[in-house]
């Protein structure tokens, strides 16, 4: 099967400084692809390009074989991508469950006097939005919390719900940061079968993750960073046993011994 | 907000909108409350704005001067009824909205906001300096209505403040209506996620600026229907009704009685139409009072009136 | 050419004037992120109380120090008695407490100094020079020499002592400061008294040519605040060319085009030069963090 995302060359600079340069890779659906990495490796600055949150200084992104390159994340969304935030973008101004309402956007908004006036259609549309909104929190486990301001969410929470607003728009590609951040053990484990789920499903994913429990088990694939560049790809084994990346990784961590 | 809110909303309005009049000792009164409810459409849609979508605008009275200068203007060269004029009116902001809040929209926060007082004056300018169209500062008159003789072939018959009172009471409850079916639709959803996180509102899908110019361009048709009332009601008009107080004004009203809630910001315009009315016992201390009576909410009720009003009957420190 | 220069004269006497206020607006949002509504009226009370201290006797320059460290102390309590108080609430309720701290200050000087009105002699004379061709009051020359004064006074103060310092540290990154242990009440008192002061003076410095109101404050503040923009706000340069822009313009267009639209063009120029470039002349340009 051809891939369904791929970067080709991906690379972007801040006042000078590379942060993430010549990245290539590859995913296919029901695929899960992880990037992984020290803090600092432009994980997080790569998921921003390829969702056009930022504009890539070098190199293309290509979404079932179009050229989707600096585009709006908003028709991102409609060609089929969809995305979690390392630093959680929660609609503080809403419950949990108009959160994930929020996800139907695509599937739910219609015109405007049909809106103001709400008519019989509007209503129809709000409807389905709000109902598959509600099996969304279930199966991440915030059914109870639905109609809770989202603020008042605990951290582990707010990331299951940032991850069922991602789903509700029934996303071909996922790009997941960090979900299991912030989760206990027995949390990390439901994120874990969850996303494999959602692949097995026939979705490509795109991991981020610190847990290497986790990448370990649920990866098909992986990619490492180190100082915004590509140093190893593979599978999970493979990757594990490169000397490039348990020196990257022993370098970071005996750098942060000295930090501290 | 929940739903059930709308019906809420207007439940209370609704009967206060009613019931008022009981008290009212002379017609001096109507005129206030016909006042407040041209306020509160007004602040209606600034709560759509800023509230719902999270962005400011001093210059939406500009609006509210082209609502007005449209009856006023429309009858005399046109020979358009004046209450077909104020629908044309109100169209002709929507597009002036739609044209300029495509680059204005583009800023942000305090950018946003010098850029709508900039608009706000330019049309304050226009009305001001064109006398041989506007009669200038000192205004012209706006051919009557004819509203109330309507009435009172159908059996109505009012004094003219008692009948002014009723219908901006109407006019705002519509506005209200509207607004409220609004915020728990599609549409306001995805505004109230512009406001709540625009990166994330992107990548669920919303186009971010197109929200933002419709809840620029509803916010102008309230405004703007405002102008026009005003212009019908006193049959006269003067480049006043754009002046940017009266956008500051706006914004006071809809921050101060709570920007989040349709109800807030009208409580909000019925406070600051009532203080002057009040205050002018007090003579020359009326703008000091009303500056401190501004901080003191302000201080005290940092999330305006109604929000702190309510969280103190439910009980609730949050 | 002789005419040119006379506009470009008064453009920069006002000028100076809004980038005055400006640099107080920019002074106090960097401290706190608020916009102050209230910096035109610091203007109007830096003239209003000379003028009285001056009426009651005093030597003009004793009366114009007292009517700046008054007016400083009105800005310490305006941030120790509406701002601090209201820590924590959203920044648009802190603009709203500043425009009721506006209308308030307004309301105060109507009720003691009237609605008439005021003046105070120049300092030097109404003996205009002549430049080219051009004649300009030697109180202009007092109102250049004050800006520059003021901003090489406060560029000094802000990259050479430690107080200075800690305010930009604050305005950088509030909680880091507090971490090193500067008292950010403290820089935000500081920063109120500053900028209320600066306000003041150029109130003093301009009045003799414009003379004063108890209402002059809205417009000086609106003008101020789009000058803040235009430069960029948070940029003390951007104050200062955003203030000194905008008098040109208003100056050029009252003397070349027409007197009526002369604000209508200063906000043509403030839309134009925004849509060009959002953050303003100066700004920095931010990107997000997600």
């Amino acid at each position: 099967m051809s891939a369904l995302l791929s970067v080709e060359g991906l690379g972007i600079s801040f006042g000078g400084l590379r942060a993430v340069h010549d990245v290539s890779f590859a995913v296919k659906p029901g695929e899960i692809l992880s990037v992984i990495g020290p803090n600092g490796a432009g994980k997080t600055t790569l998921f921003n390009m390829i969702s056009g949150v930022y504009r890539p200084g070098a190199g293309r992104v290509m979404l079932n074989g179009e050229d989707v390159t600096a585009m709006r994340p908003d028709l991102l969304a409609r060609r089929g991508m969809s995305r979690t935030f390392q630093n959680l973008q929660i609609f503080q101004n809403m419950t949990v469950l108009e959160n994930a309402i929020a996800g139907f956007h695509l599937t739910e908004s219609g015109s405007l006097m049909a809106d103001l006036l709400r008519l019989p259609a509007s209503r129809a549309r709000a409807r389905t939005a709000r109902e598959g909104a509600m099996r969304l929190l279930e199966r991440v486990g915030l059914e109870r919390a639905a109609e809770t301001d989202a603020g008042n969410l605990s951290y582990g929470r707010l990331k299951r719900l940032e991850i069922a607003r991602a789903l509700a728009l029934d996303p071909k590609v996922l790009l997941l940061d960090e979900p299991a951040a912030g989760c206990n053990a027995v949390e990390t484990e439901e994120i874990d079968h969850m996303i494999a789920e959602v692949a097995a499903s026939g979705v490509a994913i795109l991991l981020v993750e610190h847990d290497m429990k986790m990448v370990m088990r649920i990866s098909s694939h992986i990619v490492v960073l180190d100082h915004g560049e590509k140093i190893a790809e593979g599978d999970p084994a493979t990757v594990s046993r490169d000397p490039k990346v348990i020196a990257a990784y022993l370098g970071a961590e005996a750098g942060e011994e000295t930090d501290a | 907000m929940r739903p059930s809110h709308k019906s809420a909303t207007l439940l209370v309005l609704i009967p206060l909108i009613l019931l008022a009049p009981v008290f009212f000792p002379s017609s001096f009164y109507y005129r206030v409350g016909a006042l407040i409810f041209i306020n509160g459409l007004a602040v209606t849609g600034m709560v759509i704005l800023i509230g719902y979508a999270g962005q400011i605008s001093l210059g939406h009275a500009g609006f509210a001067g082209i609502g007005a200068y449209s009856c006023a203007l429309m009858p005399v060269h046109w020979g358009i009824p004046p209450v077909l004029a104020a629908v044309f009116g109100a169209v002709i902001s929507a597009l002036l909205a739609w044209l300029v809040g495509r680059p204005i929209l583009r800023l942000k926060g305090y950018y946003l906001a010098v850029a709508t007082l900039g608009f706000g004056i330019l049309v304050y300018m226009v009305l001001t300096n064109e006398t041989w169209l506007t009669g200038g500062p000192d205004g012209m008159n706006v051919a009557d209505s004819g509203l109330r003789d309507l009435a009172k072939s159908l059996g109505i018959n009012m004094k003219n403040s008692e009948f002014w009172y009723w219908l901006c009471a109407i006019v705002m409850v519509a506005g209200v209506w509207l607004a409220m079916n609004l915020q728990d639709s599609p549409t306001g959803r995805a505004l109230r996620a512009v406001h709540g996180s625009e990166v994330a509102a992107r990548t669920v899908g919303v186009d971010v600026a197109r929200y933002k110019l419709q809840a620029f361009v509803i916010s102008a048709v309230y405004a703007s229907v405002a102008g026009s009332m005003v212009a019908l009601q006193n049959e006269f008009v003067t480049p006043d009704v754009s002046g940017y107080m009266h956008s500051i004004e706006w914004v006071t009203m809809t921050v101060l009685g709570g920007a989040g809630s349709v109800l807030g910001a009208i409580f909000g315009a019925a406070i600051l139409t009532l203080l002057p009315q009040v205050l002018t016992a007090f003579a020359e201390y009326e703008q000091l009072l009303l500056g401190l009576i501004m901080m003191l909410v302000m201080i005290f009720m940092p999330d305006g009136l109604l929000p702190s009003i309510m969280r103190r009957i439910r009980g609730k420190d949050e | 050419m002789s005419e040119l220069l006379q506009f470009l004269f008064s453009g920069l006497t006002v000028g100076a004037v809004y980038a005055l206020v400006a640099l107080g607006f920019t002074i106090i949002y960097n401290a706190s992120d608020v916009v102050n509504f209230a910096q035109g009226e610091f203007v109007m009370l830096g003239g209003m109380l000379t003028v009285f201290t001056y009426a009651a006797g005093l030597p003009l320059p004793l009366a114009a120090l007292i009517a700046v460290l008054v007016t400083a102390g009105v800005g310490v309590a305006l941030n120790k008695l509406a701002i601090e108080p209201a820590r924590g609430a959203p920044v648009v309720s802190l603009i709203i407490i500043t425009i009721g701290a506006s209308i308030f200050l307004r309301g105060g000087a109507q009720v003691l100094f009237g609605k008439q009105i005021h003046r105070f002699p120049s300092f030097s004379g109404d003996t205009p020079f002549r430049i080219g061709g051009a004649t300009i009051l030697p109180q202009s020359l007092w109102v250049f020499a004050g800006g520059i004064a003021i901003f090489i006074g406060l560029y000094l103060f802000f990259t050479r002592t430690l107080t200075g310092k800690a305010v930009l540290a604050t305005s950088n990154n509030r909680l880091a400061a507090q971490l090193v242990g500067i008292n950010t009440n403290w820089v935000m008192t500081l920063s109120f008294a500053l900028s209320a002061g600066i306000g003041a003076l150029a109130g003093v410095l301009i009045t003799p040519i414009t003379n004063t109101s108890y209402d002059v404050g809205i417009a000086l503040a609106l003008k101020g605040f789009a000058a803040a923009m235009l430069g960029g706000m948070g940029n003390p340069k951007g104050a200062l060319a955003g203030g000194l822009l905008l008098g040109v313009i208003e100056a050029m267009t009252a003397g070349y085009l027409s007197s009526q639209y002369k604000d209508a063009a200063a906000f043509i120029v403030i839309l134009l030069v925004l849509f060009i470039m959002p953050q303003g002349l100066f700004g920095a340009k931010q990107t997000e963090r997600v």
